[in-house]
């Protein structure tokens, strides 16, 4: 939106609570993201780290605190969901691609039934969205036709056609074999440098180190420790942190 | 041959190859025990389908089928008008000739049969000449059919599937006519509808009003609106805790007191009306299980992607929850197909009812076996069809499942 005053974070959480059952899942969490940032959230499982992305595009809803997309408040206004909906596209561990629609048909559905398109302004950019992900000769197969890490890159693909302002990674890359990982790291490397911004759940330091700009490390519903990837892999403060970076990085 | 570090060969995988005794000898007996049983199955088989046979070509008098032949197809239909009834096994006969050719390709022991079964009719005296042509038109319908399916391959599969869809309402509309005062295609009212027409027309009004009905209830049974998933609850657990014959019988009883004054329902609409609620309820239940089946994942992409509630369910839901109940869905309508032989209870001539009537004339007494015997065999021949399409159907659809 052009009328956006400059330095306005465009994701903004305060004190974000949420609960299952008797069991706290989110305690208060604050964060603030600029637009064209890339935030890597990471941290032990059961920490909330998903939870939390999902509460971002209200797949969980928050009980208390407030959340703030774009200038739209995450309330129970339904409008309000749908449109932040459309601004976040969204990508989880298991693809959730639709098993019944082709690669191309998966892509398009949402721009033509949500954006209203016309087929072919569809298949033009469901056919560029692909060519980005690289996998254009995939477009007429279905979902079970393809491997892993190509079925992740479609949804990658599916999630940019509705033109998202932020793009939501919940543990993109767990689900894959390991000589699958670097062909979706790649794409999302790039999609990071071309300026999206971008809120990822991972354990890829890696990927951390190549684009984040900013790193969270989340442990039981809280966020333990944050800071750039240098501060952080370089001189993490907490303990809970240096001891999960040993697990983690010691292979 | 190579050593161990050399890429060996890509060999073809090794043929089985029997003679026919080989195969007798390995499939039926190869071990003592197996012999025994082989040989105790043939006794009982022999036993039980020789004096069947015996019977079916000596002792039966199958005068009884050829001189009703017309009535047990079609009841009181009246003869001047059967060339709608004509036009609609015209139609299906493309219409199944170009899915087949499409779909199923290769020729198939039901293919055949469908091929033969006009033929196995035209074998009754009782048939007159144009009859006998019509019968041999479908045929050749069909067989044109099935080389158009072939022929043009996968561009004619939206239209295929559009005339399956559209068919099952035209044939209503061909049958009932249009108009009730011009003599051209004027009405014909259901209490004309008899035999196995009218075993047919429950059926299908059963299936393509049911559909909807039952899908609509299983989905309202999931909703979060709590009166309206009261409603689904209520209407599925009452419909699916009453007998069938019970809600024929309310049907056809207490209905009429429902209705505003003035208006009336003949029997067979009653009927009809019966069939739909019952087999709506069942239906509802087995879409709510494919329902159940999807993962949950779906749901949460859709909503992702800022589908709204409405659009996930026709676009991503439904979809898949109905291609996974197919097999049960068209086992309810074979169930559907022979249950509908209860309306025989209530007073309506369909293929069981008019048998019945036939059997109580004093030119036809004593004649049971045979007419039971050839309609069991009608019933039979369309409930394995039916079979036997929906598992065609379900390899076809498993293309591009997860």
């Amino acid at each position: 939106m052009s009328e956006q005053i400059i330095n306005q974070p465009i994701i903004s959480c305060r004190d974000v609570h949420k609960w299952f059952g008797q069991f706290q899942a989110l305690r208060g969490i604050d964060m603030d993201v600029q637009k064209g940032e890339v935030i890597v959230i990471f941290g032990p499982s059961g920490s909330g780290k998903s939870t939390f992305i999902r509460t971002i595009n209200r797949l969980e809803e928050h009980q208390r605190g407030t959340i703030i997309i774009d200038g739209i408040e995450l309330t129970h206004d339904v409008r309000n969901i749908e449109r932040v909906r459309s601004e976040t596209g969204m990508v989880f561990q298991q693809f959730n691609l639709f098993p019944h629609l082709t690669v191309m048909e998966n892509i398009t559905l949402a721009p033509m039934r949500v954006r209203k398109w016309k087929r072919e302004q569809a298949d033009e950019v469901g056919m560029q969205l692909l060519k980005r992900v690289g996998i254009p000769e995939q477009a007429y197969k279905y979902p079970g036709q393809l491997s892993g890490g190509q079925q992740q890159r479609v949804a990658i693909a599916r999630a940019l056609a509705m033109q998202p302002k932020i793009m939501l990674f919940d543990e993109p890359t767990s689900a894959l074999d390991p000589e699958m990982i670097k062909e979706v790291l790649d794409v999302m490397i790039e999609l990071a440098r071309s300026g999206m911004t971008m809120m990822v759940v991972t354990h890829e330091m890696g990927f951390a180190r190549a684009v984040a700009h900013k790193m969270y490390f989340f442990d039981q519903g809280q966020i333990v420790e944050s800071g750039t990837p240098d501060e952080i892999f370089k001189s993490p403060k907490e303990d809970r942190t240096k001891l999960f970076l040993s697990q983690v990085l010691s292979h | 041959m190579t050593t161990a570090t050399v890429d060996r060969k890509i060999l073809p995988p090794p043929i089985e190859r029997y003679t026919v005794l080989g195969w007798v000898y390995k499939n039926l007996f190869s071990t003592w025990y197996d012999a025994l049983l082989t040989l105790g199955s043939a006794t009982v088989l022999y036993l039980v389908f020789a004096p069947m046979i015996g019977w079916a070509f000596t002792t039966a008098k199958w005068e009884v089928i050829n001189a009703n032949l017309r009535l047990l197809m079609i009841g009181q239909y009246p003869p001047s008008e059967l060339w709608r009834i004509w036009a609609c096994l015209y139609i299906a006969a493309i219409i199944l000739g170009v899915s087949w050719g499409m779909w199923v390709r290769g020729s198939g022991g039901v293919g055949i049969a469908l091929i033969v079964a006009p033929f196995f009719f035209m074998l009754f005296p009782s048939l007159e000449l144009n009859d006998r042509l019509n019968l041999g038109g479908i045929v050749i319908a069909a067989l044109a059919g099935f080389f158009i399916g072939r022929a043009r391959g996968k561009s004619l599969s939206r239209l295929t599937t559009l005339s399956w869809i559209v068919y099952f309402p035209l044939v209503i509309f061909l049958v009932r006519g249009l108009n009730e005062e011009k003599q051209f295609f004027g009405v014909i009212g259901s209490n004309f509808w008899g035999g196995l027409l009218l075993t047919f027309l429950l059926t299908v009004v059963g299936i393509v009003f049911s559909f909807p009905f039952g899908v609509l209830l299983a989905l309202g049974r999931r909703s979060s609106l709590t009166f309206v998933k009261m409603f689904c609850i209520i209407f599925i657990e009452v419909i699916r805790g009453v007998p069938f014959i019970t809600i024929l019988f309310m049907s056809q009883l207490v209905l009429p007191l429902f209705l505003p004054a003035g208006l009336t329902l003949d029997r067979v609409i009653r009927a009809m009306a019966g069939v739909i609620i019952f087999s709506a309820a069942y239906l509802a239940e087995n879409v709510r299980g494919g329902l159940q089946a999807i993962p949950k994942g779906q749901f949460e992409a859709a909503e992702a992607l800022g589908l709204n509630g409405f659009q996930t369910t026709i676009y991503i839901i439904l979809p898949q929850a109905l291609r996974a109940v197919i097999p049960i869905l068209v086992g309810q309508f074979i169930s559907l197909f022979k249950d509908t032989s209860l309306v025989a209870i209530v007073g309506l001539y369909d293929l069981l009812g008019i048998s019945r009537s036939l059997l109580a004339q004093p030119d036809f007494i004593g004649r049971q076996p045979e007419v039971y015997m050839f309609i069991s065999a009608i019933y039979w021949m369309f409930s394995y069809v039916m079979s036997y399409i929906s598992q065609r159907l379900e390899v076809r659809m498993g293309v591009g499942e997860r």
